[in-house]
Order: C-alpha cells, then structure tokens, then sequence
C-alpha cells in the first residue's frame, strides 16, 4: 500500500494549522499549535485509550446491528412488495425526524451507558445500508433471471445464488458510507449524556476550555474512523473478489 | 450422449397473438419449426424475432395461441437458452457456471460431464477460472457449455455469436454445430452467412404484424464451409428474400 501520499497530505495539512495559528497568532485557548496537541495526547493518553475502546465498541456494535437490519430491511423489501408499500413510508418517516432530536430521547430510555450510543449509530446508518442494498437487489439484471427461470431454477435458490451475490457490490457501497457514518452516531450520543467514550470527553474538555485536549481527542476519532472505513473497505473487498476494482 | 432427432420434438407455433404498447407484434401466425435439426429465424430489428424466442422459452405468455412441442409433451423444462449476452456469472468459476442450472434446481453438479462439455469447448485448462478473465470467444464457448450442459432436446439461440469477431465468430460457430447436432436448434441471427452455414432451415419473419416468408431449405450438413456452393447459393436467395420482404 502507499502509505507517501497520505503521510504527505497529513503532514501538510499539520503544517497549514501550524502557519495558521502562528501567522494569525491565534490564542491557543481558540487554535492551539500542534506541540501543544502532541503533548496533550502523550499525557492524557490513559483516558483517551478507554475513551477510544468505548467509542470503538460503540461504533462496531452499530455497524453490525445497522448492516445486519438494514440488510434485512432491504431483502425484505425486495420480496415482498405489499411489505415494501406499508415499510417505505415509515422508513422515510423516521429518517425526517434529526437524529440529534432523538438523542435524549434514546439516553432517556437506553440509559447513559453504552446501548443508547449504539442504537444512535443503528439509526445514523440504517437507511444508507438498507437503501443501497435495497437499490442492489433491485437491479439485478432481468437476463440473469431469464436464465435461471429457463434452468427450471426454485426461487429461493435464485434469492441465494443470483440475487443476493449480484446486490453485494451496492450493498458494500453502503457498508462503506455506514462505517464513517458509524462513529458519528456514537459521539452524537456521548454528546447528550454519556460517563465514557471520545465525544464525552470533548465535551469535558471543552467545558474545561482545554482545546488541545478536545484537538487530541477529534485526532484520535478521526483515526478510528479511519480505521473502522479501511477495515469496512477491505472486507468488502474481499468479499467481492470477482467485481472489477 | 448426442441425442438423435427422433427424441427431439419439433416446435408448432399456432395462431399466435401478441401486442406491445399498443403494436401487433404477432397476430395468427403459424410456424413450423423441425424437430432434431437446426432452423434459422431472420428479420429485421423489431420484427419479433427475441419475443418469439421468449415466449418459446416461457419467458413471456401470448395473448392467444400457443407454442408446443409436436409429441404432445409439454415443452416446459424441455428447453435451453442462449442469449446475446454470454450472461456468466462474474463471481461463479468456469466450472461452477457451466453447473449453475443444477445448483438452481437444487440438484448435485456433474462436475465430470461438465468437465468434459468444457473440454469439447476448448476451455479444459480455464476450468477454474473466473469469467472476467476470458475473452468474449472464451465467454461464448463457456456459454455454450453450460447450455449443453442442461442437456435439453430443444435449444433457442438469440444472436449468441454477434458480438464476436470475424474468425472467432467462425470457430464458435463450428463447435455450436457440431456439439448441438441432433437437437432441435432455433436460431435468431442477423448475419445471412452465419444462418447458411449452420441451418437446415431458413425463416424469414417480415412486416407489421409479422408474417413468414416461405421457408428455405438449405442442401448438405451443417457446419458449411464459407465457401461451399450450396451455402453461397442458399445466402444469395436469402438475401434476395429478406430485401424483397422490406420492400
């Protein structure tokens, strides 16, 4: 893998904040120097690993409960088309009301611990994943089933061997849109009532005015989601080892 | 393992009808189509020539009439199809493509017979390979593996070898030939050559709604060389047929 580019850009990017913050001589409280940061990460390091292991586990336990029902949705969708009518527009319903709105309400009845954060990343990419692999088995090409109808094909066995290996290269497109997704809901639900994880710790931070410590924390998240997306990215690649790349 | 052409049942087209957005496609039309041999259907583009393949296969139903096979059987699971598209499965192996209609069935592949179908294509050392990785004349021979592959006594081609070039147009068009002998084969083309040097029988389809020319029959055994008399003959009159139907 080339790991040049990305170095590079990282490092420009670190540089650009550096000539920003001394150019404009932004007070540190607003824009701190990047030393400031490392030395933030270096010294909080304890709580920023636990805060990154809650988050982590936050966004994980999402991703795979959200694939997992939002893969389901799909299929169901696409089976039965009397489901499809009644789902669509609840399904659409919820996704009109901000997820932000329900955050206090999902801590209000999952608690401040852990499941609350998951149902939130649930929520957040739900839709993503069930639109994209809703969108997937609907475009099977008619040929393929023309084929298998003229092979005398059973039409679960058309569900398992046609259909659903044809849909995966959209559904992976959505796999990979709900694992930078993911970390979003987690945060999102640390904000509004949370005694763990990376978004809480922003806000402890913030509330303290201690910007390198929140500038640490927004580093670290960004590297998982990083992470979470390459991971999410290779599977997916894996998984399609036939789809031209 | 060929079958002779006494267990492959003819097709009877009878008064069909069929309308599309308002458009006589077919209305009574008649054909006879041989049992055991190989017929070639011509025409030009949107005469319905791909739906009379479709509603041979039972892809489509008429809106009256009906196709049958001339035992008295039912046609239904008696047919094979091939289409323009050598429609592969890109995530399936050679070998697992060839056997895809027994695993839709539900039934155990012959993973020797369709070794062997492979190996009468010319494709025994590609047998686990992916279909990505194959020419568009490799394609086409695993195509026509695995509809030998189903083994059924009536066998509907649309255009299978169109896309091919020139030369490799002419091998796969020799190995359909020889491999399909026996069966009862309807052909959609557009190329003249190729319906004179494979069939025994020439249709022509013409106008709106569409009506047959009469047949012709072409002397000697298929597949013709290019430049066999009989061949070259039998191409002069068809496309004196198909020019005078547009006229």
């Amino acid at each position: 893998m080339n790991v040049v580019r990305p170095a590079v850009t990282c490092l420009g990017l670190i540089g650009l904040w550096w000539i920003i913050q001394l150019g404009l001589h932004v007070p540190p409280y607003l824009l701190p120097a990047p030393p400031r940061v490392a030395v933030a990460l270096w010294t909080q390091r304890d709580v920023l690993a636990a805060s990154t292991w809650t988050t982590l586990q936050e966004t994980a336990l999402g991703l795979v409960f959200g694939a997992v029902a939002g893969g389901a949705a799909a299929l169901l969708m696409s089976l039965s088309p009397l489901l499809r009518r009644w789902l669509l527009p609840v399904l659409l319903l919820s996704q009109a009301v901000p997820v932000f709105a329900l955050a206090p309400l999902l801590v209000l009845w999952f608690g401040f611990g852990i499941a609350s954060k998951v149902v939130m990343a649930i929520l957040v990419i739900f839709f993503p994943v069930m639109s994209a692999g809703f969108d997937g088995l609907r475009q099977v090409p008619p040929e393929w089933l023309d084929l298998a109808h003229t092979m005398d094909a059973r039409p679960w066995r058309v569900l398992l061997h046609v259909r659903l290996p044809a849909a995966l290269p959209s559904f992976g497109t959505g796999l990979r849109v709900a694992a930078v997704l993911a970390p979003i809901g987690a945060v999102i639900g640390e904000w509004v009532g949370a005694s763990s994880g990376l978004g809480y710790l922003m806000l402890n931070a913030n509330a303290r005015v201690r910007t390198d410590e929140m500038f640490a924390a927004l580093l670290v998240l960004s590297v998982l989601t990083i992470s979470v997306w390459w991971l999410v990215d290779w599977g997916v690649r894996r998984l399609l080892y036939w789809a031209p790349a | 393992m060929q079958p002779n052409s006494t267990n492959c049942p003819g097709l009877r087209i009878d008064g069909l009808r069929l309308t599309y957005a308002a458009q006589v496609i077919f209305t009574d039309l008649h054909v006879q189509i041989p049992g055991g041999r190989f017929t070639a259907l011509l025409g030009p583009s949107g005469v319905g020539k791909t739906t009379l393949l479709r509603l041979a296969a039972g892809l489509d139903q008429p809106e009256a009439g009906a196709i049958s096979a001339d035992d008295g059987r039912a046609l239904a699971g008696r047919v094979a199809y091939m289409g323009q598209q050598d429609l592969l499965l890109p995530w399936l192996s050679v070998l697992a493509n060839v056997t895809l209609g027994a695993r839709l069935r539900g039934e155990p592949a012959d993973n020797r017979r369709a070794l062997s179908l492979l190996a009468d294509v010319g494709l025994a050392d590609r047998v686990d390979d992916l279909p990505g990785t194959l020419s568009g004349g490799m394609r086409q021979r695993a195509a026509l593996a695995r509809t030998l592959y189903e083994d059924r006594p009536v066998v509907l081609m649309d255009e299978p070898f169109s896309a091919l070039d020139a030369l490799t147009r002419a091998r796969v068009q020799d190995l359909a030939a020889n491999l399909l002998r026996g069966r009862t084969v309807l052909l959609v083309t557009h190329d003249p050559a190729e319906a004179c040097r494979l069939a025994h029988l020439l249709l022509v389809l013409s106008g709106s709604p569409a009506r047959l020319e009469a047949p012709i029959s072409v002397p000697g055994t298929p597949p013709r060389p290019v430049d066999d008399d009989d061949m070259l003959h039998a191409q002069g009159r068809l496309m004196r047929t198909l020019v005078d139907s547009a006229a």
